[in-house]
């Protein structure tokens, strides 16, 4: 039964990819031939759109599941997490990548794009941002480079990696760390213009707390994935104990934020009937229904619900990027933005793209084989014992 | 005649249809803006601590000695941070080139390297605008409004503002009623961000610290551990060891 349904889906999923693919490479003929004024709705008083607000906040925010699972195995040494590990760095990996094409979509100038590497600026927070997303892309590239190692048999680089490898995950989460909140940060300037229900000295603080709800909301989304793709059985337990620590997670950030709204007396101001206020809830729903239903024994228990409540952790953290980055800068401005066809046709071409070559890596490299190699060694290490 | 002398300085066309438009764009750098009787002129304000000089990543925007915040075009990639940044909404976006600059009122950096006035105030045929040294220009404006203060709304725009600005403005009304912001923090906005970036080195070595602790503490216990199991083994071998 379920093999003959997945054929069709397959198959109608294909065709939306493939219309998505077409359109992407329209507008991107667009962008290049006519500019940014003709293939955005940008503007003097809106210069940034759709394609920072998601494409980049949101981007960098979902890949932060690659440094939170890093740490949980290598740093604290929680060995059960492995088999989902290289997944996560691969969605990582081309999470960076996709936001940094993305990037060369939103500059004016993208064959510039390394100036900050060359011309330095440190009281700027895109500096840092720029210095660490292209050190933390090379991180990433370096912790996912043994699964092509192994692929190919090359075993002199990969026994050099194991030596690195912990430095690099140390490396990678303090690199995370920093521009995962510098991306809040990148609002600290402009009081005058963000509305206060987001505008908040905390913002970094925010933005890197909701960044690990939403790394662990996609290591969780992912492995449900793959294990529907691939045939892989799903980790129940394993997943259940992050769903575990991701409602704590979620109550610590929903705390903090009523806290700050609180000590900054704008709790008021949502009793307007205002398109602004009615995303604010939003927001806040979606984080605090999937924390409600994971403290319950019984949801974070089941597959499904589980399932259900990172995808709506997903929904609200990227709720709550393009509240900051439009809703807000709109309310606070009083100036109003859509984004053309064009932004919208892009930014779902980079993320087809993103699905088609997870799926193709997948397919080609030694990703889901954790599990059976640690098996082999596993039953080796059984024969070669003396005798038990 | 101030926005036809700036565009001229600045090399952009100049025509009756532009000098109806009420605003800064990429082809108006400095634009009058009619208020019922009064009227008021926008242009960059050359902050004292700009906005845009701390958050452009790639340095493109300077500001000198003199007072212009000058832009570099060479440098600028495009990313925008600037008109984002900026307080008074100034810095503006060629949107229809293929390969964008960014444009704003330099304050005629080279006309005032050179020892000259700016372009708008030498053209000036009734002294609205003023150009010289901030403090003497200062000293004029308190011994104006003083001397005449039914004229003169009683605040000189700049002073304060953003922890000033090199440029100043008097006017005869308030300054909210002119389209001038007066809602703006007296103290520099570049403190805002650079509280956080400042801390960043803390960060990092508190948290390399920290990580390779927790990394020395969770692995030393499963060596123990390990150890630990291997001695036993080592005391009690098993009836099966060895060579068959």
């Amino acid at each position: 039964m379920a093999e003959k349904r997945r054929w069709p889906q397959i198959t109608f999923w294909q065709a939306v990819f493939f219309a998505v693919l077409l359109a992407g490479f329209y507008a991107t003929y667009l962008r290049v031939v006519r500019g940014l004024g003709g293939a955005t709705n940008l503007n003097d008083q809106f210069p940034w759109g759709l394609w920072i607000g998601f494409d980049v906040l949101c981007g960098v925010g979902l890949a932060a599941g690659g440094f939170t699972l890093a740490a949980i195995v290598h740093i604290f040494n929680i060995e059960r997490y492995k088999p989902i590990l290289r997944a996560t760095i691969l969605t990582a990996f081309l999470g960076y990548v996709l936001v940094i094409v993305a990037l060369l979509f939103d500059l004016g100038r993208p064959y510039r794009v390394w100036h900050p590497l060359v011309m330095w600026n440190p009281r700027s927070v895109m500096f840092e941002v720029a210095w660490c997303v292209t050190l933390y892309t090379t991180v990433l590239a370096l912790e996912f480079a043994p699964v092509v190692f192994e692929r190919y048999g090359w075993e002199k680089p990969l026994r050099w990696m194991r030596a690195l490898s912990i430095p690099l995950v140390i490396l990678g989460v303090i690199l995370s760390t920093l521009h995962q909140s510098s991306l809040g940060s990148l609002y600290l300037i402009v009081p005058e213009k963000l509305h206060p229900l987001w505008y908040t000295p905390l913002l970094p603080l925010f933005f890197f707390v909701s960044s690990v709800c939403a790394g662990l909301a996609m290591t969780i989304f992912e492995s449900w994935q793959s294990s529907r793709a691939f045939g892989k059985q799903l980790e129940l337990p394993l997943l259940a104990s992050m769903g575990r620590v991701l409602a704590v997670l979620l109550a610590f950030y929903l705390t903090l934020r009523c806290l700050d709204l609180l000590n900054r007396g704008v709790l008021s101001l949502l009793f307007h009937r205002r398109l602004e206020n009615y995303l604010f809830l939003l927001e806040i729903a979606l984080f605090l229904a999937p924390m409600l239903l994971l403290f319950r024994r019984s949801s974070s228990t089941s597959a499904a619900s589980l399932y259900g409540c990172a995808v709506m952790v997903l929904f609200g953290f990227v709720a709550n990027r393009l509240n900051v980055s439009v809703t807000g800068i709109e309310a606070g401005t009083g100036i109003s933005y859509l984004p053309k066809w064009t932004e919208i046709a892009i930014t779902l071409m980079i993320v087809a793209l993103g699905f088609a070559i997870f799926r193709f890596a997948a397919k080609h490299l030694p990703i889901f084989e954790v599990e059976k190699s640690e098996k082999k060694r596993a039953q080796s290490a059984l024969l070669t014992a003396p005798g038990d | 005649m101030c926005e036809q002398a700036c565009a001229k300085q600045n090399g952009i066309p100049y025509d009756d249809s532009i000098a109806h438009e009420e605003k800064l764009s990429a082809h108006k750098v400095t634009a009058v803006t009619t208020h019922g009787d009064k009227f008021m002129r926008k242009l960059c304000m050359n902050c004292l601590t700009p906005t845009c000089v701390s958050v452009c990543p790639v340095g493109a925007l300077q500001k000198s000695a003199d007072g212009p915040v000058s832009y570099d075009a060479s440098r600028c990639m495009g990313c925008r941070y600037c008109m984002m940044a900026c307080p008074f909404q100034v810095p503006t976006y060629e949107w229809d080139k293929r390969l964008p600059v960014v444009r704003k009122c330099t304050m005629c950096a080279s006309r005032v390297a050179q020892g000259l006035q700016t372009a708008c105030a030498e053209i000036c045929p009734t002294g609205a605008t003023k150009f010289g040294d901030r403090d003497a220009l200062i000293a004029e404006a308190r011994q104006r409004i003083s001397s005449n203060p039914a004229s003169y709304y009683e605040h000189i725009y700049g002073i304060e503002e953003v922890g000033g600005t090199s440029v100043l403005l008097l006017a005869a009304i308030p300054f909210p009623e002119l389209g001038v912001r007066a809602d703006l923090p007296r103290t520099p906005m570049p403190l805002l961000t650079w509280n956080v970036l400042s801390e960043i080195p803390n960060v990092v070595t508190t948290m390399g610290v920290l990580l390779s602790g927790i990394w020395w503490l969770t692995h030393r216990r499963a060596e123990v551990a390990a150890a630990e199991r291997a001695e036993e083994e080592a005391k009690w071998p098993k009836s099966g060891a060895g060579p068959k």
